[in-house]
């Protein structure tokens, strides 16, 4: 019992030095376990005289508390640092670049033509698709073209035989979805488009979006609201110059080309206007009868607009993109600016 | 169609600038394509005449000239052009004038200098020396002898002017002269078009040739008339000359010239044959088969049945409407011209001239359509001029007319209700009564409607629409008002089984593919390479022979675009496409879409942590896996293992859906690899995009709430058994409840016979309502150990 305050001394020493959690377990049971030297003073305390006994039973309980809190604050300081030595041997550089395969992305023809499938769809127009290799009466025909009929030397068409071709435009898609007879009709029709020409600005391939809206009541004016928003929306621009030029196409009547203010220089004229300040962009016009009748719809009672567009052209001027070729050769270090 | 400012200004002269009016023209949908200055800049060239010329004496390829400007005495100037002779008259620069920029300098200055010793002081022009062609000839311009000496060249030849060329449109042929566009300036600016008299010839003999219209439904007009006594020695008048030039039409003889004049002036095409080479009669008629005719560009052709001819008794001289022939044409021994004005209907023309590979200033204006009131006012207009300038005397008309066959006079009605509500406005009576008015019509006007009278030369009036369209264009397109269509916002269902494509892509681009767009005809030899057997069709006219096949797969645009990215240093190439494939014959054509990919080089682009192995078919596989499990139907979806011409016949399988054959994936065969010189291995897939994009609503199953069973069993199988045979025996077996089926190892090596594989899988059985009991997963397992081992020669490892 007289030991008592050296066996503290020496225990407190030893907790101190301990330095690991094992190294405090074992001093935990050396001290304070069943058969710990603290619990065998406890366990003494029956030896001692009884008048004796409390006050040395409260400083070998004393002793004992003491030594227990002494033994928990070193395991808390002893994990802290164990903790911190982890955290430090873990330490990684995350500036290093991730792992794992990177994104691709969506050739710009495609990315145009989605958004501008996404503009009108949005306001209810579907969107609707055909086949490529097309007849004679789609292409031309049913779109008030006969044989014969000089606008036919307008587009360049390739053919299989006498009867067969490439279609020129999507307009063919607009036809038959006419004669499938349901009305209203809001579609646009976007796809590829094949004319025999191959230069610094054509290529024998592009790609067309037309749109159709027939309805009751629907006029002229309906036609220029719906180009001018198209074209704001397609610019994020809505101070953008849209002007209509009449022109022909054998579809339409009144037909009109349409122009904006050059995006490349703001109208003041630049090589890519040809320094008008102007830039022909698509052509629309109203449905003509004959091409309703075609279809077997009353142009009495229906009236229509249709539009047409180069998503290729188009994609140049958003883009900035000067040279056509680029979008069918496919480069990667070319597509992958568009991701 | 080009013409001269000047010349238009001669029948109508807005107050607009040169450029403000080609953009009037051009808002009034004939749209001005350029605007050019008829000759360079130059100053200071005046009209001189040669007064002396004699050799050089120390060169012998010029001469010394004295030239008389008017201005005083004659002065010298040396000379190198081969044609110089004294007493032309010459375009001559003093010194001090400014010749056009050329390649050397710009702005090119006369001085005084001494060629060879002598004095030049100034110099004698070329036409190209002043811009005036593009062709350099040696020789200097020869002015007529009438020119006025000292008068400023550019005044004298009005070469302040510019060409307005203007792209018109197939239906306003009416414009496809000066008099067609000075009416619509005219038009356009409220002002009177004065044109040139055009009065009757008188006859000074009684000479006619007879003419014989035998398809007076394809010539409902034709007037001819002899002309006696012509001088094939006179020249073209510089003037006309200069019309014709800025007018796009070279000089080449005066009867000739005056003919293209007339045309350009009026829009009437006409010929002239050379009496002499006529004989009989004239005659108007369709073409016998095979009957041949040699054209005035030398060209031999034989006519077809429904073209339309000139002929004489003898046989064809001239394809109506398209040429001439050489025989019958004018030539410098012409004494006697029979001239020819008809109107030819635009079906008689239509695609005859592009059936001989031509396409003629005539052609070009008969098939868009000639005014038929204008027939005879072209050949009086011709007539004179050619008295004028090569003499001779004019017989009296013969005129082959068919009223019955002449277009007949259209009146189309224009309803105000119909014009309002097309046009969205409520225009003023006499608005549109005068607009119609100004353009030519006869106009009767009621409360309701407008009955409008076309004239001759509109061919393209015809319906209600056509006169809303010239309400339209003359009231200014961009004075109409501007609304938003009205719909009704009525929802409508879609069909959520079915994946949009842009998912699709989406899916492909976030598993690292750049989307490719390659043109979907081919190189008949790549197609033929990839596969053989392959039909699809072929261009008739394709723009190149490597682009005359349709694709029947995406393969040959992708592994195209794979070598041209080898080619610039790619050498991790991930792409691709989606679009239409075309197989079979054209009666029997499919036109399907498919998506097509192809990978090669490194599993992932080089980088600090990334492996360096290749990309292999289970990549490129698991890349397909992706798409197929996003229909929510992977099930319905197979790989058999198969052969494809162009793939590997040991890394290639065929995707079945729903048991019909949807696509292919596989590594391109080494040996085509090696023909097509590909130096790295490529694998690719194509699938039909109709059933990829076909899938199902999900539908809903309750979680259960009772413990799962896993059993893993090792088996042993030949090394040639597909997995898929053991997958399928086992889902046959494992009972109703099995909710998973796991394959964690396959391996061959040390422990496994030679010849065998080891293949693992876990199987997890779960009940909805209750605890399954180990007796029944053992009946379970030992069914699917003996139907492996009777049917597929499978042990189970222990």
């Amino acid at each position: 019992m007289d030991h008592l305050p050296n066996l503290v001394t020496e225990a407190r020493q030893a907790i101190q030095a301990a330095d690991s959690i094992p190294a405090l377990d074992e001093l935990r049971v050396r001290y304070l376990g069943k058969k710990g030297e603290i619990t065998a003073l406890l366990k003494g305390l029956g030896k001692l005289p009884a008048a004796e006994r409390p006050a040395a039973g409260e400083r070998i309980n004393e002793a004992k508390q003491a030594l227990g809190a002494e033994l928990e604050s070193r395991k808390a300081t002893l994990e802290k640092a164990a903790l911190e030595a982890r955290l430090a041997a873990e330490r990684l550089d995350v500036t290093l670049p991730g792992r794992g395969q990177p994104s691709g992305g969506l050739h710009p023809v495609t990315r145009t033509l989605e958004r501008i499938e996404g503009l009108f769809t949005r306001v209810g127009y579907d969107v609707a698709v055909g086949p490529e290799i097309e007849d004679d009466y789609h292409n031309f025909e049913a779109l008030n073209i006969p044989a014969h009929h000089p606008a036919r030397g307008m587009a360049d068409t390739f053919y299989f035989d006498a009867t067969r071709l490439l279609r020129t435009h999507t307009s063919p898609v607009q036809v038959r979805t006419m004669k499938e007879g349901s009305l209203p009709i809001r579609i646009v029709c976007p796809g590829r488009v094949y004319r025999s020409d191959s230069d610094l600005t054509h290529t024998p391939m592009f790609h067309q979006v037309e749109g159709l809206l027939v309805d009751e009541g629907v006029n002229f004016a309906d036609l220029k609201g719906t180009i001018e928003d198209f074209l704001h929306a397609f610019f994020e621009r809505d101070d953008l110059s849209v002007r209509f030029r009449p022109s022909y196409f054998p579809f339409t009547e009144p037909s009109a080309e349409v122009d904006i203010q050059c995006v490349m220089c703001a109208g003041e004229g630049c090589r890519v206007c040809g320094h008008s300040g102007w830039l022909e962009v698509m052509g629309c016009g109203m449905v003509h009868p004959e091409v309703f009748r075609h279809a077997g719809i009353d142009s009495e009672r229906y009236t229509g607009f249709a539009f047409g567009m180069g998503a290729e052209r188009l994609a140049m001027l958003r883009y900035g993109v000067n040279d056509l070729r680029l979008f069918f050769d496919n480069d990667l270090r070319f597509l992958r600016q568009f991701a | 169609m080009k013409f001269s400012e000047h010349w238009l200004r001669e029948w109508v002269s807005p107050q607009l600038a040169t450029q403000a009016l080609a953009d009037q023209i051009t808002m009034a949908g004939l749209e001005v394509d350029a605007v050019e200055p008829v000759a360079a800049a130059f100053e200071g060239v005046v009209v001189a005449e040669v007064v002396e010329k004699q050799q050089h004496p120390d060169a012998d390829k010029l001469s010394v000239c004295r030239v008389d400007d008017g201005s005083g005495e004659p002065v010298q100037v040396v000379c190198g052009a081969p044609n110089v002779a004294a007493g032309q008259k010459v375009a001559f620069a003093r010194v001090g004038a400014v010749l056009p920029d050329d390649a050397k300098a710009s702005g090119f200055k006369i001085k005084k200098a001494k060629l060879r010793g002598q004095e030049s002081r100034g110099m004698i022009c070329s036409a190209s020396e002043l811009g005036l062609e593009e062709d350099t000839s040696p020789g200097i311009l020869v002015l007529p002898a009438d020119a006025p000496k000292g008068e400023d060249l550019r005044a004298w030849l009005g070469l302040d002017d510019c060409t307005i060329e203007v792209d018109l449109t197939p239906n306003r042929g009416d414009c496809l002269s000066l008099k067609g566009l000075a009416r619509e300036v005219g038009v356009l600016n409220r002002l009177p078009v004065q044109g040139p008299a055009c009065e009757a010839v008188p006859a000074s003999h009684d000479k006619t040739f007879e003419v014989r219209v035998e398809d007076a439904e394809r010539c409902p007009r034709y007037i001819g008339r002899l002309i006696k006594g012509v001088d094939m020695t006179a020249e073209t008048p510089l003037w006309m000359v200069e019309r014709l030039r800025r007018g796009g039409v070279r000089s080449i003889d005066p009867v000739v010239d005056i003919t293209n004049y007339v045309m350009l002036e009026l829009g009437q095409p006409l010929h002239a044959f050379d009496r002499d080479n006529l004989h009989g009669a004239v005659i108007v008629r369709l073409a016998r088969e095979g009957e041949r005719l040699v054209l005035l560009d030398g060209q031999e052709v034989s006519l077809n049945a429904s073209t339309l001819v000139i002929a004489d008794e003898r046989g064809p001289l001239a394809i109506a409407g398209v040429m001439g022939g050489e025989q019958s044409g004018v030539s410098e021994k012409t004494r006697d011209i029979f001239l020819e004005s008809a109107f030819f209907t635009p079906l008689a023309v239509a695609g005859q001239a592009r059936d001989y590979g031509l396409h003629t200033d005539a052609s070009h204006r008969f098939e868009r359509g000639v005014d038929p009131q204008l027939t005879r006012e072209a050949v009086e207009r011709a007539t004179a001029l050619l008295l004028d300038i090569v003499g001779g005397e004019a017989g009296p008309l013969v005129e082959v007319a068919s009223d019955d066959h002449l277009p007949a006079s259209r009146r189309v009605v224009l309803r105000r209700t119909r014009l309002e509500q097309a046009l969205g406005k409520a225009f003023a009576v006499e608005e549109v009564s005068e607009i119609l008015e100004r353009l030519g019509m006869e106009v009767e006007t009621t409360d309701a409607e407008w009955r409008a009278e076309v004239p001759s030369w509109r061919f393209d009036i015809a319906i209600e629409e056509d006169l809303i369209e010239e309400v339209a264009r003359i009231h200014g397109y961009n004075r109409l008002p501007v609304r938003r269509p009205k719909a009704r916002l009525g929802l409508r269902s879609d069909y959520e089984a079915r994946t949009p494509l842009a998912r699709l892509r989406r899916q492909m681009v976030a598993r690292g593919y750049q989307e490719a767009v390659t043109y979907s005809f081919v190189a008949p030899e790549l197609q033929k390479t990839l596969l053989p057997e392959a039909v699809s069709p072929v261009l008739s006219n394709p723009i190149s022979a490597d682009l005359s096949v349709m694709r029947a797969s995406l393969f040959p645009g992708l592994i195209r675009t794979l070598q041209h990215n080898l080619n610039r240093q790619q050498s991790r190439v991930r792409l691709f496409e989606t679009g239409l494939i075309f197989r079979g014959e054209l009666d029997d054509l499919a036109q399907v879409p498919m998506l097509g990919a192809l990978v090669c080089g490194s599993r992932e682009p080089e980088g600090w942590a990334a492996e360096r192995t290749a990309v292999d078919f289970f990549d490129l596989k698991g890349d397909l896996e992706s798409l197929l499990a996003m229909g929510g139907d992977a099930e319905a979806w197979r790989f058999e293992p198969a052969e494809h011409p162009s793939l590997h016949p040991g890394q290639c399988a065929r995707l079945l859906y729903r048991g019909e054959e949807a696509g292919w994936i596989g590594t391109l065969h080494p040996a085509v690899r090696a023909q097509l010189g590909l130096k790295v291995d490529a694998l690719l897939f194509e699938v039909r995009l109709d059933a990829l994009t076909h899938g199902r609503v999900p539908a809903f199953m309750p979680l259960s709430r009772y413990p799962e069973v896993r059993r893993d069993l090792a088996f042993l199988v030949d090394e040639n058994l597909p997995v898929q045979a053991l997958l399928d025996t086992l889902r046959a077996e494992a009972g109703e409840w099995l909710s998973e089926c796991r394959l964690f190892d396959v391996y061959q090596g040390k422990g496994v016979p030679e010849g065998r594989k080891s293949v693992a899988l876990g199987l997890t059985w779960q009940h909805p309502s209750r605890t399954l009991n180990d007796e029944e997963i053992n009946q379970l397992v030992d069914a699917i150990v003996n139907e492996s081992r009777q049917h597929l020669g499978a042990e189970l490892r222990t």
